[in-house]
C-alpha cells in the first residue's frame, strides 16, 4: 500500500537524522537541502539511497538534482512509490 | 656562544597525549593499566572466529559509539573513529591551543587503513549492488581518512599527512610531525597513529605468515615478548596521538609541557618485504640516527620501549640491534616490552608506544613486559619484567622503536623535562 505524503515526510526525516543529526522536527517540506539544512552533495546521496531502500522506489541520478527542497523529494517519493 | 633563539626553535615539546586501547579508552586508563600489566588481548566471539586458526585479539577498551555521536560513527572508518577519539583527549589536554590553521598541521598514519568499511562495502556490492555502496565510502577506505578527519575538525592548513609504513607507521608520523616544526612548516602538529583492521581477512592473512599466536585458550598469556614461550604477535585496535609544538610556541602561550622529542632516525632495511634483516644493519642504523639526531650519547639513553612484537624471530633481531648500537651502554638502560599488554596495533603502535615511552620519563617508572616468566637466553638485555622499575632522577631520555614489514626501522628519542 502507497505511503502518505506525512508518511513519507517522517520516513525521510529519520533517514536525514540518521545521516546527518538534524533533528526530525527540522525536516519539513519547505526547507532546502542545501541552503537551509545545510546537506552536503555525499550526504545527500546517502539519504538518496537510504530512501530508495525505505520506500522502494529508484530515484536516478538525473532527478536528485530537481530535489531542492525535502517538500521536492517527498512528491517525487509519494509518484515513484504509487 | 650558543645561540639559544635558535636552539629554542627547534626544540619540540610535547604539550598533549591522547589514547584509545585495549587498555582503556584515555591516555589515563591505559598507563594504569600498563602499569599494573594488565592484558587488553581477549577471545574474539564473532561467529567468524572459528573458521581461522587464531581466536584471539585485542579490540579496544571503550568502543567508539560510547563517546562519539551516531553521525560521527556513520560517516567515519572504526580507524577515524579512533583518531578522532584520540585527537580530541590530545587537543584538549594541550589545552585547546589558539593556532592560526596555517601554522598547525596534522600527520595521522595508518599501516592498513580503512580495511573494514573496504571490506564491508564489497559485501554489499556483492550482496546488493552498486546502488548500495555510500558514496563516503572511499573517503572512508582511503589510508588518509584518519588524518583528513583530525585536520578537518581542528581546520588545519600547514599540510596533513598519512606516512605509510606498516608496523613503523605511527612512529614515522612522529618523526615527519617533528620534521614539519624544525623546518618551520607549522608550530602545533597533531600526529600519531590509528589502527582498526581487527577482521578475518588481516587476521587470516597474518596467520598465513605464521606472525600470530595461537594460544587461544589462554588470551591473556598469548603475547610474550623475549619469553621462550612466545608464538607470535596478537592483534590489537586504538589510537594514539601527540600534539607537538616548537618549545618557542608552547613556553609563549604558557602551556604545560609532558615530555620533548629530542630526535628521530629512520632508516630502511632493503633486505626482505617481510623478514628482519638478521644482521640487524638497518635496526641499528635508526637507533644511531635517532640519538645522532637527538645529540644524545649512548650513556644518556636509561629506557627503550621496544618494537619487541612477541615473534620468534623478531624479538631476538631487535634485541641484537639494541646491543649493537648501544655497545656497553646496553647494560645501562631497561627495556619494557609494553605489546605484552596492548597486542600489536599495527600503525598505532608506534604511537601508542611513545606515549607510553614519553609517561615512563615524566612518572620516572618503566612499564613491566607482562608474561615475561621464561626469559629467552638469547635476548641480551635488561628487560623489565612483571614489575614497573624506577628510571633516575635528573635528566634522561629513551627511545622508541619501531619497525614495519617492508623492512622499515623507525626509532624516536625522547627527552625527560624537569
Amino acid at each position: 500500500m502507497a505511503k502518505s505524503e506525512q508518511e513519507i515526510l517522517e520516513g525521510l526525516a529519520e533517514i536525514v537524522n540518521e545521516e546527518t543529526g538534524i533533528p526530525t522536527g527540522d525536516v519539513q517540506p519547505e526547507k532546502s537541502f542545501t541552503d537551509d539544512l545545510d546537506i552536503d552533495s555525499l550526504s545527500m546521496m546517502t539519504i538518496v539511497v537510504n530512501a530508495e531502500e525505505k520506500f522502494g522506489v529508484r530515484i536516478p541520478d538525473d532527478d536528485v538534482k530537481g530535489l531542492s527542497t525535502v517538500g521536492d523529494a517527498v512528491s517525487y517519493i509519494a509518484k515513484a512509490s504509487a | 656562544m650558543t645561540d639559544t633563539r635558535q636552539t629554542d626553535t627547534r626544540r619540540i615539546v610535547v604539550t598533549g597525549l591522547g589514547a584509545t586501547t585495549p587498555l582503556g579508552g584515555d591516555v589515563a586508563s591505559t598507563w594504569t593499566a600498563l602499569l599494573a600489566g594488565k592484558s587488553g588481548v581477549r577471545v574474539l566471539t564473532e561467529d567468524w572466529v572459528e573458521t581461522l586458526p587464531v581466536h584471539i585479539a585485542a579490540k579496544v577498551a571503550v568502543e567508539p559509539e560510547e563517546v562519539l555521536s551516531r553521525q560521527e560513527t556513520k560517516r567515519n572508518d572504526r580507524s577515524q573513529q579512533f583518531a578522532l577519539v584520540a585527537a580530541r583527549e590530545a587537543w584538549a589536554h594541550a589545552g585547546a591551543p589558539e593556532v592560526d590553521g596555517e601554522r598547525l598541521g596534522v600527520v595521522v598514519a595508518s599501516g592498513i587503513g580503512g580495511v573494514l568499511t573496504l571490506l564491508s562495502a564489497y559485501d554489499t556490492l556483492k550482496e546488493r549492488g552498486a546502488r548500495r555502496v555510500m558514496p563516503l565510502t572511499v573517503p572512508m577506505l582511503m589510508p588518509n581518512g584518519p588524518a583528513a578527519a583530525v585536520g578537518l575538525e581542528l581546520g588545519a592548513k600547514a599540510g596533513v599527512h598519512t606516512p605509510v609504513s606498516a608496523c613503523a607507521s605511527g612512529a614515522e608520523a612522529i618523526a615527519y610531525a617533528a620534521d614539519m616544526i624544525r623546518s618551520g612548516r607549522a608550530d602545533i602538529v597533531v600526529a600519531g597513529g590509528t589502527e582498526a583492521a581487527i577482521h578475518p581477512l588481516p587476521l587470516a592473512g597474518f596467520a598465513a605468515m605464521q606472525a600470530l599466536s595461537t594460544r587461544n585458550d589462554e588470551p591473556e598469556r598469548a603475547s610474550r615478548p623475549y619469553d621462550k614461550g612466545r608464538d607470535g604477535f596478537v592483534l590489537g585496535e586504538g589510537a594514539g596521538i601527540v600534539v607537538l609544538e616548537s618549545a618557542e610556541h608552547a613556553e609563549r602561550r604558557g602551556a604545560t609541557i609532558h615530555g620533548e622529542v629530542a630526535g628521530a632516525g629512520i632508516s630502511s632495511d632493503g633486505y626482505h618485504i617481510a623478514a628482519p634483516d638478521p644482521s640487524g644493519a638497518g635496526a641499528v642504523r635508526a637507533i644511531r640516527f635517532a640519538l645522532d639526531n637527538a645529540g644524545l650519547s649512548p650513556q644518556d639513553v636509561v629506557h627503550i620501549n621496544a618494537h619487541a612484537t612477541s615473534t620468534p624471530a623478531g624479538d631476538v633481531a631487535e634485541a641484537e640491534a639494541i646491543r649493537n648500537a648501544f655497545g656497553d651502554a646496553t647494560d645501562g638502560l631497561c627495556v619494557s616490552a609494553t605489546k605484552s599488554m596492548t597486542g600489536h596495533l599495527l600503525g598505532a603502535a608506534g604511537a601508542v608506544e611513545s606515549i607510553a615511552t614519553i609517561l615512563a620519563l615524566h612518572h620516572r617508572l618503566a612499564p613491566p613486559t607482562t608474561n615475561l616468566e621464561d626469559p629467552d637466553d638469547d635476548v641480551r638485555l635488561d628487560v623489565v619484567g612483571l614489575e614497573p622499575r624506577s628510571l633516575p632522577d635528573g635528566p634522561i631520555a629513551a627511545l622508541n622503536n619501531s619497525f614495519g614489514f617492508g623492512g622499515h626501522n623507525v626509532a624516536l628519542a625522547f627527552r625527560s623535562v624537569s
